[in-house]
């Protein structure tokens, strides 16, 4: 399976290393020119092919979207058809109650199987994670279970907290977010907010 | 040649019974704390900008100006400038100022500002971080040059063949990177030193990051330049009473400033582990926060080492010892473990 990371910031390289380690090919993209990462991507993901986000997709089974919320605009949504998409992205500043930021992508990203997950947890605990527990949540069962496999392949231990809707309680400030939780604590708060 | 310095962001500070000490006052600590740095041998004093009631130091230029006239050795500087919401040519005629007054011991961190306040204050579109630091960045490294100027820009006026005053002599000017790849290859790009900040997690996840920038400065033909670290910390006489100083206030400080930041609210464990080994909190014994220091400086190649002393709440009192204790014990204690 092929993994396409956009976004090659504080997220994007970690990602891409974690899933160049479990064995998959990654692919990364930046905005526009690819040579604009290169240095950065021999360095902090070794092994990953820095491409134009256009092609990176294209060739991938999975798409991680790492980029900051309010570049998401400029994506083309037309090459995300018939993908399963990763949104770890999160709103900043944190808004007063959840806004649903992976519904609105999943609107934009039309023919997209998007699901919620990774936004939760800051970048720098993402490596040696331990079987970490984290939230996935999304509206195709399919694209959940491919989420789910690839998350426990790179380090994590995937909890279901629902439909994309549902996934708004892994938004920013909620009690998950950032929070080492473990998997009964992610199930306990899930029964609670359903 | 390693330097140890110290970073504040001048946190209001308490008094015995617990009052929070008047801004003016927190302001007047500080600069007796920069003396006592100098006093103890250290080589840096950063101030970081800040325009919150609970960090008050928002014109840091004004304090270390302060600092200089009652010091001769120690170098004084940001930790960080938010350049992003400021005006590049103000910032350079401040810190020029600050380098002639102080007889050339003015440095500059620049940083987009992990603390955003600056951005609505002034009148700034979070939308636009990096194409503001980006811009700025560029015409700081113009100034810098010295000479007549010529530029072009859409965050401010334009500039054709301005002399910008005072003509001062270069002063080192780094960049501060919180997690941001680009930002390492911009400082190279540039020929600005790399401050390091490691506020949460491993350290050592950092190592790349001075490969990247060792590497990207060969590729721009540069000749090596300084990386530094800036961590946060605290020293008392013994672990144990380090730990429990800090505790409460790192509790306090972190879970309030999450709600915007994201930060997770912090536990006994979290908190432990970020002390120990593993973790990017330099707070304990001397000889714990030498052990780490010094770990941390090798595997990231690194010849500076600014502390972030200094959290809302804990006392003047208590951060003047910190200050002694980092300037006379783990200091001396670092460099003799590094020279090993």
């Amino acid at each position: 399976m092929k993994i396409a990371v956009l976004g090659a910031g504080h997220v994007g390289p970690v990602i891409a290393r974690l899933a160049l380690a479990a064995g998959y090919e990654v692919g990364i993209a930046g905005s526009g020119d690819p040579a604009r990462i290169e240095m950065i991507t021999e360095f902090l993901a070794p092994g990953a092919v820095a491409l134009r986000a256009a092609d990176a997709v294209a060739d991938a089974d999975l798409v991680v979207l790492a980029i900051p919320w309010h570049r998401f605009p400029s994506l083309e949504p037309g090459m995300f058809a018939g993908k399963v998409v990763i949104d770890s992205m999160n709103h900043w500043p944190p808004a007063e109650a959840p806004l649903g930021t992976s519904e609105e992508v999943a609107r934009r990203l039309a023919g997209a199987d998007v699901v919620k997950t990774l936004n939760h947890v800051a970048y720098q605990d993402m490596e040696f994670a331990g079987g970490r527990a984290v939230g996935v949540a999304g509206d195709s069962p399919d694209a959940v279970r491919t989420v789910a496999e690839f998350l426990e392949r790179i380090g994590f231990d995937p909890v279901p907290v629902g439909s994309l809707a549902a996934g708004r309680l892994l938004e920013p400030g909620s009690p998950v977010f950032g929070v080492a939780a473990r998997r009964q604590e992610f199930e306990n708060f899930t029964k609670e907010q359903s | 040649m390693t330097t140890f310095g110290l970073d504040t962001f001048g946190d209001v500070t308490q008094d015995a019974s617990g009052t929070p000490l008047s801004h003016a006052q927190t302001i007047r600590n500080v600069v007796e704390q920069g003396v006592l740095a100098d006093q103890v041998g250290l080589g840096f004093f950063g101030i970081g900008e800040h325009h919150t009631p609970d960090m008050p130091l928002s014109a840091a230029d004004v304090v270390l100006a302060s600092i200089a006239a009652r010091t001769s050795s120690i170098h004084l500087g940001s930790a960080v400038t938010v350049l992003s919401s400021d005006d590049p040519v103000r910032v350079y005629q401040r810190f020029s100022t600050l380098n002639a007054v102080s007889d050339g011991r003015a440095e500059i961190i620049l940083g987009r500002g992990s603390s955003v306040d600056s951005f609505p204050l002034f009148g700034y579109d979070l939308a636009d971080y990096e194409d503001l630091f980006e811009e700025k960045t560029h015409l700081f490294a113009e100034l810098l040059k010295g000479g007549p100027i010529t530029w072009q820009g859409k965050t401010r006026a334009s500039l054709h063949e301005q002399d910008v005053v005072p003509h001062t002599e270069p002063f080192p000017t780094w960049i501060g990177v919180g997690g941001s790849p680009q930002s390492v290859v911009r400082a190279a790009s540039y020929g600005f030193s790399l401050m390091l900040a490691i506020i949460g997690g491993h350290p050592g996840r950092f190592a790349p990051f001075s490969e990247l920038y060792k590497h990207a400065l060969e590729k721009f033909g540069r000749d090596p330049l300084p990386i530094g670290i800036h961590s946060p910390g605290h020293v008392a006489p013994t672990d144990e009473q380090a730990r429990e100083e800090f505790w409460p206030h790192y509790l306090d400080v972190i879970s309030r400033l999450g709600k915007t930041r994201g930060f997770a609210t912090p536990t006994p464990e979290s908190y432990a582990h970020e002390v120990g080994p593993h973790g990017a909190l330099f707070v304990g014994s001397p000889q714990t926060v030498a052990e780490k220091m010094a770990r941390t400086m090798k595997k990231l190649d690194a010849s500076r080492f600014d502390l972030k002393y200094g959290i809302g709440g804990l006392s003047h009192e208590s951060l003047m010892r910190t200050i002694e204790l980092y300037g006379t014990k783990v200091v001396p204690m670092v460099q003799d473990m590094l020279a090993q």
